[in-house]
This record gives C-alpha cells, sequence and structure tokens, in this order.
C-alpha cells in the first residue's frame, strides 16, 4: 500500500509522549480543561464536544470505568484510521492514556473492526513496546497510582458496531444492537459501568493538544470547528488518499488539493452523510454547515447519481442492524424504490411517499444509522432531479 | 466430528473463554478463534460455548448470524471477499467481480465443489483510496484488476498446501 | 413461623442494555429532584425521576400506541411505533424507553408522529402476510387494532401476496408463523429474560433478521418447554396454540363417540374475558350449560382429579418422609417436587435432568381424569373405552405436548385425546352460536360431580401447596386445619411473590387415618418436626430455586416444592385469553380463591367422590399398585444439548 498519498500530517511532527508527560503533570480537571479549551470535537461524525464528554464521564461515581477507542471504521469512503493506527497508533494509545487518567479509567479496549485483522500484530506490536516502556501497566507514565491497560477487541463485520452503544453491545458478547439512549455510554456504558468512546482519530488529536496545548488547537478551524481534521478522499480524483485541512475549508479548496475540480458532485460524511452538488462547493466542511467524519468521495462529471445512490442504500439495507423498523425495512423500501426509478416504473407520487419516509427513518428510528441511511438518496433526488426523475413516469403525474 | 476432537475443541474452547476474561464478553472472541481454527462455529460448539458461559444456546447462534465474518455453516478455506461499496465500485469493481466468478465457475455467495474458495461480497473494506480492493481471509489485495484475478487465484491454489496464509488452521469433519 | 421474605441471589440475566432501562424509583418522593413536572399535550404531571414518557402519558389518559412494549418485559425500543416529539430533540423518541429526568415538553400527535407511526404501521404491513378474516387473531390483534386506529386504508409500501416461510407445527403444542411476525421481540424477550428457557432469539440481521430457534430447528426438535407465554404475548397471530377444535367437533359429531370434557378452574376464570367480561368474573356454571349445547355427552370437573393428586401426591410424600426420616433411606429424593405443571415436567427433564427422582411420580389431575375415565368410569357406564373422547379443557399449551406423551397411555388407550385451550373452547362455544355470559348455570355431572375448593385453587401459584397442606395437616394431626390457620386460608403460601418459602411446626399427632393405614403405623415420628415448603412460578423463578438446591442452599432442606411454569400460576398460562397483564392475573387469581371460599368442602380429602373412588375402585388405597399403574408416571431425562 505504499503508493497511498498521505499528506503530511502534524501527528508526524508530535514528540512521541510529550502529551502524556504534559498531562500527567496537571491533574484531572486540569486535563479535560485543556481539552474543553481545544474546542475538540468527536472525529467519527458526530462532533460531540471531547471535553464535556470526558467531564461528564470523569463525574460518574464508579470505581470502575472504561475507555473505548471506536477503530471500527466502516463509513463507506473512509480509512484515515487505517492510515492512523499504522503510522501514528502510539499517539492514539497515548490519548487513550490521557482520558483515562483524567476521567479515573483502568481499563482501555480499542475494538478494531474485522475487515482490518492485519493491522493486529502491529498494534499489538506496539502496545506490547508500550507496556515495556512502563508506558502502560501500574504506575504508568511514571505517575504514581495512575493504573491503565488496553486490550485490543476484534469486531467481526458489522457495520453499526461503529455506533457507541453498539459497540459496546458487542464488546459484551451480544449482537451489535444499539441501545436505547438515554443512559448514555458516559453514565452506563460497557457492562453498565461508565464508559468514554472516543474516535481513533480524536484520541491522536486529544495527544497532540495535550502537547502543543489547546491554544494551537484552537486557532486553527472556525469558532464551532476548532482544529484540523484528517479527511479520507477517494473517487474520481487525480489523487486520492489521506489529507490534513483544517475544519472550515471549502468544498472548492479541498477539490483544488485532491485535483478533483472537474467534480459533479462531493459525497461528505460517506454513505450517511450528504450529496452536495457542485453549485455549492462554496459551503464549508465544518460541524455548522457539511458535517463529516472525514470521508470524501468525488463524483467526477460522467457518474450516474441514481446508481450512486443504489451504491449506499445497498450498503445500509446490507448493514442495518434490523432491530428498529424504520431503518429495518425502510431502507429496502428506498432500494426496491431506486431499482423502480432505474427501470422507469416508479411515479412521481411514489417518489415523493419514499421521501416522506425518508423523512420518517431520520425522524423515528433507533440510532444513528437509520436516522442517516437516507441521507444520501434525499440529496441526490433534491440535487440532481434531472436525472431522477427523467428516467421515472414523470407524466403518470 | 469424533469425539476425541470433540473434547479437544470442548477443551480449547474453556481456554479461550478464560483468556478472554471467563464472561460474556469473551462470547465475540472465542468465537473468532473457534472460526479461526475450524472455518466456522459448528453446532456442537456453539452449544459448549453457551454451556461454558451460562447463555443459551440460542443466544450464541443469534450472536454469530449477525457478524458477517461468523458462520454455523462451511465455507471455502479462502474466503474471497471483493468490497462492492462505491469507491471501489467507482474504481471497476463490476469487471472484478465477473472475472472472479469466470475464473471460480461460481457466483457471489457460492463456494467451489472442492471446498477451496467462496466468494462474497463485502461491505467498505477501508480502502477507498486503493479500489477496486479485496481481502483473502485476512490478507489484503488492492488495485485489483480482471487480470490480477487470476495471480490471486493462483498464489492461493499455491498456498493450499503450504499452509502460508493461515498457520493454525484446521478442518475437522 | 414463616418467612416469605426468602431472598435469593438475584442474577441479571437481562442484558445490560435491557437492564439499564430501568431506572430505580427515588427512595424518598419529596426529596428535592426526586419528582419532576412534565408537560405532554399542554396537560401537565409530576412524576417521579426515571418515570417514562408512555408511564406519564397513561397517567394523564393520553393514549400512545405500542407494539414492541409489554408490561411484564423489559423495554426493547425496537417497533418505534410509540415516538413522540420531544421539545428540543432533534428526532422523535421511543416514550416507552424514554426516562424523564428533567421537565421536559412533549407532544404525542404532531405531523411528524402521525407521518412517522403510519409509515412504521405500512412498513409493518409490507412484510405481514396473511389475511386478517383467516387469522386465529382476527379482532384480537395489536397490529390489526392499530391499523383502524390510524385509518389505514391502502397497503402504502405494498402487501406480500405469497407466504415467505413455511408454517412451523412440529410442536405439539405451539405452531410458528413467521409471515405473521412483525419482529417486536417480545417472545424473545419473553422466552430468554421472562422464563428463562431460552428457545427463540434473533437471527440475521437488517431486512433478513427473524425470530428463530437454534440453527432453526423445528420447534419440537429443540429444549422449548411448551408454556406458550409467547403466545400470549405475541402481538399479532405469528405465535400460537395447536388448535384440535376440528377434531373436537368431529368427535361430537360421531354418534358412536361418548365424548366427556373435564374444565379445569383457570379457564373458568379466564374464558369471561373472550366475551368481553372484565377479568376475574368465573363462569363455571354457565359454562357447564354451554359445553352441554355444544354437544359434549359429560361435563366433569377437573377438581375432582385435582383432589384425586393430592391425595396420591400427598401420600408419596409422606412415604418419602417416612422412608428418610424413620428408615434413613438414603436413596429417597427429597425435596419432592409437584409434577403438575407440564411446562415445569419439561423443563425439569431438559435442564436439572438429575433431579428427576425429585419429581412426584403421581400425574397431572388432566392426566390422572383421563385414565380414570377410561377405566373406573368406563366400567361404571358399561361404555367401551374405546368409544370414549376425553378432552380437556386446559388454560395450557403444555397439556397438548402431556397429552400425547407416549407413557400417557395407562388405560390401554390414550389417557388424554385431545386438550383445549380456553381461547380454543371460546372459539367453538361462539361458533355454537352461544353467548356464554347469558347462560343458565347448571352443576358437573356425576360420578365426579363434586369438587372440593383444594382443587379449584390449583389455578393460582400456591394453590397445589395449599391444597396439600390442608390435606396432610389434617390426616397428620387429626384435627381440623382451621384450628391452624383461619378459615383454612394458608396464607404464607398465597401470593405473586416469584419464590416463596413456609415453614409449618408438627406439634402433634393424631392416630393415623384409614386412607394412609397401609403406608405409615403411626406419626409419632413426625411429632415435633417442621414441614419446609416452598413455591415457585415462572420458570425463571424455578431456575433460581434450582440453582439454590444445587447449592445446597437453604431451599435444599425443603420437604415439598411447588412449581408452576407459568407466572402466576395456571391463570397465567399460555392457553389463556390474550392479552396478558400483572392486573389481570391477579383479578383471576382473586377469582379463583373466592370459588375456594364458596365451597362447602374444601379440604381433597372430604371429597365423597373421591372416598368413593378408593373404596370402590383404587381399594388398596393411595399409592398402592394399581393406583400407580393409573395415576402415577415416569419422566424422560432430555438434557438441554441437541445432538
Amino acid at each position: 500500500m505504499s503508493e497511498t498519498y498521505t499528506a503530511p500530517l502534524t501527528f508526524s511532527k508530535v514528540k512521541a509522549g510529550k502529551g502524556l508527560e504534559a498531562a500527567l503533570e496537571l491533574d484531572r480537571a486540569g486535563v479535560i480543561n485543556e481539552i474543553t479549551a481545544s474546542g475538540l470535537k468527536g472525529r467519527g461524525g458526530a462532533g460531540f464536544p471531547t471535553g464535556v464528554k470526558w467531564n461528564l464521564a470523569a463525574a460518574a461515581k464508579d470505581p470502575v470505568k472504561y475507555v473505548v477507542c471506536n477503530a471500527d471504521e466502516g463509513e463507506p469512503g473512509t480509512f484515515k484510521d487505517r492510515v492512523i493506527l499504522t503510522d501514528h497508533a502510539d499517539l492514539v494509545f497515548e490519548g487513550m492514556t490521557i482520558c483515562a487518567y483524567a476521567i479515573g479509567a483502568k481499563k482501555g479496549i480499542l475494538y478494531l473492526r474485522g475487515e482490518y485483522t492485519y493491522l493486529q500484530d502491529h498494534i499489538e506490536g506496539i502496545l506490547r513496546k508500550r507496556r515495556e516502556a512502563k508506558l502502560l501497566g501500574k504506575n504508568a507514565g511514571g505517575k504514581k497510582g495512575f493504573e491503565f491497560n488496553i486490550e485490543v477487541r476484534m469486531g467481526s463485520g458489522a457495520y453499526i458496531c461503529g455506533e457507541e452503544t453498539a459497540l459496546i453491545e458487542s464488546l459484551e458478547g451480544q449482537r451489535g444492537e444499539p441501545r436505547n439512549r438515554p443512559p448514555f455510554p458516559v453514565n452506563t456504558g460497557f457492562l453498565g459501568h461508565p464508559t468514554v468512546p472516543n474516535n481513533v482519530e480524536t484520541f491522536a488529536w486529544a495527544a497532540t493538544i495535550m502537547s502543543k496545548g489547546s491554544e494551537w488547537f484552537k486557532k486553527i478551524g472556525t469558532d464551532k470547528s476548532a482544529g484540523l481534521k484528517i479527511f479520507s478522499v477517494s473517487g474520481d480524483c487525480k489523487q486520492p488518499g489521506v489529507y490534513e485541512f483544517p475544519l472550515g475549508i471549502t468544498i472548492k479548496e479541498l477539490l483544488k488539493a485532491v485535483g478533483g475540480l472537474d467534480a459533479k458532485a462531493v459525497q461528505v460524511g460517506g454513505a450517511s452523510g450528504s450529496c452536495v452538488p457542485a453549485r455549492e462547493f462554496n459551503r464549508k466542511i465544518a460541524f455548522e454547515d457539511v458535517a463529516t467524519g472525514g470521508s470524501i468521495i468525488v463524483f467526477g462529471p460522467q457518474r450516474d447519481m441514481l446508481k450512486v445512490a443504489e451504491n449506499f442504500m445497498e450498503f445500509f439495507h446490507d448493514e442495518s442492524c434490523g432491530q428498529c423498523t424504520p431503518c429495518r425495512e425502510g431502507n429496502g423500501k428506498i432500494l426496491e424504490g431506486i431499482h423502480m426509478l432505474q427501470q422507469g416504473k416508479c411515479s412521481m407520487h411514489y417518489l415523493r411517499e419514499l421521501c416522506a419516509l425518508g423523512e420518517t427513518m431520520q425522524l423515528a428510528s433507533k440510532c444513528g444509522l437509520g436516522q442517516t441511511s437516507p441521507n444520501a438518496f434525499l440529496s441526490i433526488v433534491k440535487n440532481f432531479p434531472d436525472e431522477i426523475m427523467g428516467r421515472a413516469g414523470a407524466a403518470q403525474e | 466430528m469424533l469425539t476425541p476432537e470433540r473434547d479437544q475443541l470442548a477443551e480449547n474452547i474453556t481456554k479461550w473463554i478464560d483468556q478472554y476474561g471467563g464472561n460474556r464478553s469473551a462470547l465475540l472472541p472465542t468465537l473468532q478463534e473457534i472460526q479461526k481454527r475450524h472455518g466456522r462455529v459448528t453446532e456442537y460448539a456453539m452449544q459448549v460455548v453457551a454451556d461454558k458461559l451460562s447463555i443459551h444456546p440460542v443466544e450464541v447462534y443469534g450472536v454469530i448470524t449477525f457478524y458477517a465474518f461468523l458462520d454455523t455453516k462451511y465455507k471455502g478455506r479462502f474466503i474471497i471477499r471483493l468490497c462492492r461499496t462505491i469507491s471501489c465500485d467507482m474504481a471497476g469493481k463490476s469487471r472484478v467481480a465477473r472475472q472472479l466468478e469466470n475464473d471460480l465457475g461460481i457466483k457471489f455467495g457460492e463456494s467451489t465443489a472442492d471446498g477451496r474458495f467462496t466468494l462474497e461480497w463485502a461491505n467498505c473494506l477501508g480502502l477507498c483510496d486503493h479500489g477496486p480492493a479485496l481481502l483473502v481471509n485476512s490478507q489484503v489485495f488492492t488495485h485489483v484488476t480482471p487480470e490480477k484475478v487470476h495471480d490471486i487465484i493462483e498464489s492461493c491454489r499455491k498456498a493450499f498446501g503450504a499452509h502460508t496464509l493461515q498457520k493454525e488452521e484446521v478442518h475437522i469433519a | 413461623m414463616t418467612d416469605k421474605n426468602i431472598k435469593l441471589k438475584e442474577e441479571s440475566r437481562a442484558p445490560v442494555s435491557s437492564s439499564v432501562q430501568k431506572f430505580a424509583a427515588p427512595q424518598n418522593e419529596k426529596a428535592i429532584g426526586a419528582t419532576i413536572t412534565v408537560t405532554i399535550d399542554d396537560k401537565q404531571i409530576k412524576v417521579p425521576m426515571g418515570t417514562t414518557i408512555l408511564e406519564a402519558a397513561k397517567k394523564l389518559n393520553i393514549h400512545i400506541p405500542t407494539l414492541c412494549y409489554h408490561e411484564d418485559l423489559c423495554v426493547a425500543g425496537v417497533c418505534r411505533i410509540c415516538a413522540v416529539e420531544v421539545e428540543g430533540q432533534r428526532t422523535l423518541q421511543a416514550s416507552c424507553a424514554y426516562p424523564i429526568t428533567a421537565p421536559i415538553t412533549v407532544r404525542t400527535h404532531t405531523r411528524k408522529v402521525r407521518q412517522a407511526r403510519r409509515h412504521i404501521l405500512d412498513l409493518l404491513l409490507s412484510k405481514h402476510y396473511g389475511e386478517c378474516y383467516a387469522c386465529a387473531r382476527n379482532n384480537n390483534c395489536e397490529l390489526q387494532a392499530l391499523a383502524k386506529e390510524y385509518g389505514v386504508d391502502f397497503f402504502r409500501f405494498g402487501h406480500p401476496d405469497k407466504p415467505r416461510f413455511e408454517v412451523d407445527r412440529s410442536s405439539y403444542s405451539v405452531v410458528r408463523d413467521m409471515d405473521k411476525c412483525i419482529l417486536c421481540r417480545r417472545c424473545v424477550r419473553t422466552c430468554i429474560d421472562l422464563q428463562e428457557v431460552g428457545v427463540l432469539e434473533v437471527a440475521g440481521r437488517s431486512e433478513a433478521s427473524k425470530v428463530e430457534t437454534f440453527v432453526d430447528k423445528p420447534l419440537g426438535e429443540v429444549v422449548c418447554i411448551n408454556c406458550g407465554q409467547c403466545i400470549n404475548r405475541c402481538p399479532t397471530g405469528a405465535l400460537r396454540a395447536n388448535d384440535p377444535a376440528d377434531e373436537v367437533w368431529a368427535a361430537i359429531d360421531d354418534p358412536a363417540k361418548h365424548v366427556v370434557i373435564q374444565t379445569a378452574p383457570s379457564p373458568r376464570a379466564g374464558i369471561g374475558e373472550c366475551f368481553g367480561l372484565e377479568p376475574g368474573q368465573p363462569l363455571t356454571f354457565q359454562m357447564n350449560t354451554a359445553l352441554r349445547l355444544c354437544g359434549f355427552d359429560k361435563v366433569f370437573d377437573t377438581n375432582f382429579s385435582a383432589d384425586l393428586t393430592i391425595i396420591e401426591e400427598g401420600t408419596e410424600l409422606l412415604i418419602r418422609l417416612y422412608k428418610a426420616l424413620v428408615q434413613k433411606d438414603k436413596s429417597v429424593a427429597l425435596p419432592q417436587f409437584t409434577s403438575c405443571s407440564p411446562g415445569w415436567v419439561k423443563f425439569l427433564e431438559h435442564f436439572y435432568p438429575e433431579y428427576i427422582p425429585n419429581l412426584s411420580s403421581a400425574k397431572s389431575p388432566q392426566q390422572m381424569f383421563g385414565a380414570v375415565i377410561k377405566t373406573y368410569y368406563a366400567k361404571l357406564m358399561k361404555i367401551d373405552p374405546k368409544d370414549i373422547v376425553t378432552v380437556a379443557l386446559m388454560p395450557c399449551s403444555a397439556k397438548k405436548f402431556e397429552c400425547n406423551r407416549p407413557e400417557m397411555c395407562d388405560s390401554g388407550f390414550k389417557d388424554i385425546d385431545y386438550g383445549l385451550t380456553t381461547r380454543e373452547l371460546a372459539q367453538m362455544i361462539s361458533e355454537a352460536g352461544i353467548n356464554l355470559p347469558a347462560m343458565e348455570k347448571s352443576d358437573f355431572d356425576d360420578p365426579f360431580g363434586t369438587a372440593t375448593g383444594s382443587g379449584v385453587i390449583f389455578g393460582a401459584t400456591g394453590g397445589v401447596m395449599e391444597a396439600a397442606l390442608r390435606t396432610v395437616i389434617e390426616l397428620v394431626t387429626g384435627k381440623k386445619v382451621e384450628n391452624f390457620f383461619d378459615h383454612a386460608d394458608i396464607i404464607p403460601v398465597r401470593g405473586m411473590e416469584g419464590i416463596r418459602y413456609a415453614e409449618i411446626p408438627i406439634k402433634e399427632v393424631g392416630p393415623v387415618p384409614d386412607l394412609v393405614k397401609h403406608v405409615v403405623k403411626d406419626w409419632k415420628w413426625l411429632k415435633g418436626a417442621t414441614l419446609k415448603v416452598a413455591v415457585a412460578h415462572g420458570t425463571a423463578n424455578a431456575k433460581r430455586v434450582m440453582e439454590n438446591i444445587k447449592a445446597g442452599g437453604k431451599l435444599s432442606e425443603c420437604h415439598f416444592i411447588e412449581f408452576m411454569a407459568c407466572p402466576g400460576g395456571c391463570i397465567g398460562g399460555g392457553g389463556q385469553p390474550i392479552p396478558t397483564s400483572p392486573a389481570i392475573r391477579a383479578a383471576r387469581a382473586r377469582a379463583i380463591y373466592a370459588e375456594d371460599t364458596a365451597y362447602e368442602v374444601r379440604k381433597s380429602h372430604e371429597n365423597p367422590a373421591i372416598e368413593r373412588i378408593y373404596n370402590e375402585f383404587l381399594k388398596e388405597g393411595p399409592c398402592s399398585h394399581l393406583a400407580h399403574k393409573l395415576l402415577h408416571t415416569h419422566y424422560t431425562p432430555r438434557g438441554k444439548y441437541i445432538v
């Protein structure tokens, strides 16, 4: 995989161990304050403020707490965690250790997706080195009384386990079905104990922030979306790969960097994200505008957008956990509708019905998967009506 | 399955469950170990696992059927999983898929008669920048072209006797 | 003298995900923050912290539709039909799963909510194969009711025109039709969490997910105990009992056949619900008239054989105690377990086969009656037993399996030919054009006519124990049980706690009555002893008791334990009217205890019909050779492994 394009990442310039050292010099509240001050938000896509999450878990009264690193990167078009874990796993573990120190956890778990089994040995090797270097275990990082260990658990091929409560269910040996929320994992997580689940990238940034200071991070990006973000870029562009940009970058700027300016649309945020047409390329990639977990898929002028929607819906139709009605049945209905559109058998009336169903799925599904799975279809219908309706039975209206 | 082999399996299951904490959290890693060694989780294995964890066999079955990488039925020794998700799709997975079907003489979801190969779709493998991508067991192949399909299959065939891909794999009938 | 508050180690079997749904109610409701004011549809109410939106709405008399929610079960929050809008939340919330922890404002029928509910119904109907009028649950189906409530007048997302699955009829008791399943998972939660039997679980994922048994084997081949609790909680017709009504009608229509029916106490307390009555209104004597109108030749009271069971099982207990205490026979298995619940019996055969010797060898009342009818009654009436068809009206789906056990043929014929559930009989009665509640009252037929209150209370948890104690106490002390317990109500074994324990000290003994003279010479050995008994209902509780016994805990010192497979005992049986809830079961139990009080004779050994059968037929007395041949049985160790 040497030919991957990887832009120079800030992570390469961070001195190993410096973040942890800085954190261990502070008290717990100090660490949480620093993370909160940086404005770091969850890099998995949902964008929950990391400092707030850690603070909630730290405040929970329970002697047993867990730190969980969500490496179940399954969103179509996302592969940044693979690169981070290959090149900067140390930094991720450092971030986990800092979090454990801040919330008072003794145990950390990295949940690695089954598709990345080939990374397992590498990751275990780094963990071994960290244990040997006394960065894990009793008196970790030389801090008296601070004990922390990290274990790697493998997924087994289920996209939904990237949802934090499904991931916890999976860790508990259950079917990976999301839980009702509230209660939230920060109060009632793994085995009923307070748990902080964060994305691989979030932990890496947390370590970086502790090393370089919250001020440095805060200054980058926009008011509501601070800092840098790692992007996975694929599709119709000259140079697919992993990039680092400040949040707030416009889609146009990003496309320029990756060589995809002739794109007619960009899928921001993977299959569950939204499809942005060329006329909106001035929009910003940030939590307040187009949010993303890092997946950027570029669609060139020749792409059939209905086929794109079909591919996304096939994905969700396969990966829905199947417990709640809107998602279990809805994805299938939309997929079926796409096939009808392709065959010119879908009336305008039914298309509207499907769009309304999409709204219901967004509103009534139990977890993020069902709430976002119709996004791509809805935005393609909205932004590319010519490609959708030209073939459908518009005459029936 | 013969009795001594069953006993050996039960012994291993006990060992794995203890190794992973001895409670229900050990379920998934234990099933992964069984899958890795035996290519599937048999009815017998499911019941032993359930017994050791004091849960119901049907719960173990429910868990196995939830995860794409766990099976209750035999699959080929080499499971070829071709990514079908958008970026690999745009990079030309369809032609690779057809070539795989042509070379192996089976459709997706099927196994070859000699039990060597199973062809499956996979959802996003996280190799979108290298598409089309596929996994053979846990080994990665990227930028696959129809021409490369032949080489991949040949390398598997050659490896069949040599046990290079998975060292500890043992099949028990 | 009693200790009802026995605490066994509570293992939380339910997955953490379900158990964490339950917020503990605040201890002190007056504490600051213990109650929260919530606004639902502009109405306000103060509720304890952690109350769900659904519970709060109920208190305000605001109706929110539900499907996967069930009072007896842990919260799933999967059907999403109970979605409501909570102000400030981007998405709709499932009101059954949303604990109120802050003063929120809820709207229950906004446009978004109505659209979502209608879509959810349309989605469910797009997979729900079958026509309502050709369904066992027509007019008693929660999906159908919701379709009406939301004015479904066309299938927005289609409707299946052919079945996808084959109906599983492999079980004597439960029929599974997965084409009608809407994946609410109530059966799964019933089987795994409520009953802890663990037969059903969701397999597969996404649209392909389906409720399955272990490796999708037929229900008849897995560890199902036939308790039918899943049937009682299924919102649709996906699970139903195996209905033999057609065969029963055919027997009635056949002039050569003499068709007799025995009716158990619990169906009588429940059947009114099938005819629109409130729970807890027994129709015992109206039903006798209706059954004769249907064409049954004789209507008998199962209470007769319940009394017979008490005599046989009570004697068996005394024999076991004598052997253990006097003869110091180590091979005697104690505590003795009751054997009248066929669901419990199969549960033990599967999960605790090593305890089969502890099971009383006495058959259940249903089977005893069958054996008696095809021998004693046949002789008395001079009817060839091969022409007699015995039907049993039971609150139970497991009874259907029981009457088909190969060993239940001691009369030379199948002891019981058909087991009917309460629901199926109600169906037959309405098919005959009979309005049951309006029927005149009439008595049971002789020669088994007179029953006792002891037989009646078999229907409620603790009833068998109470009946047995009434008889054993009188046989041993020679004194009226009323001397020890007011009105002969043995309150310590009553109630709805899952596991109850009681100690009965025997301070005095009397002469040995004639009935059991052939087994013991005197009672001296019992003087000063303390009889320790326990009661458990629901197999989850049964499992807890068994684990306690296995571990040598307090309950292993018991002498006699009553087990009922179903929560609440037979009144909550898998053949009872649908729906079920703790309140409905309590109402049925009240009806049963009220009936007991109304009986003149309330003790099994005082039943004249019982005295008569031991004088005329079973002349050597209880547990004698003939009694053993006809009234006792043996069990099959099944184990939990499926090979």
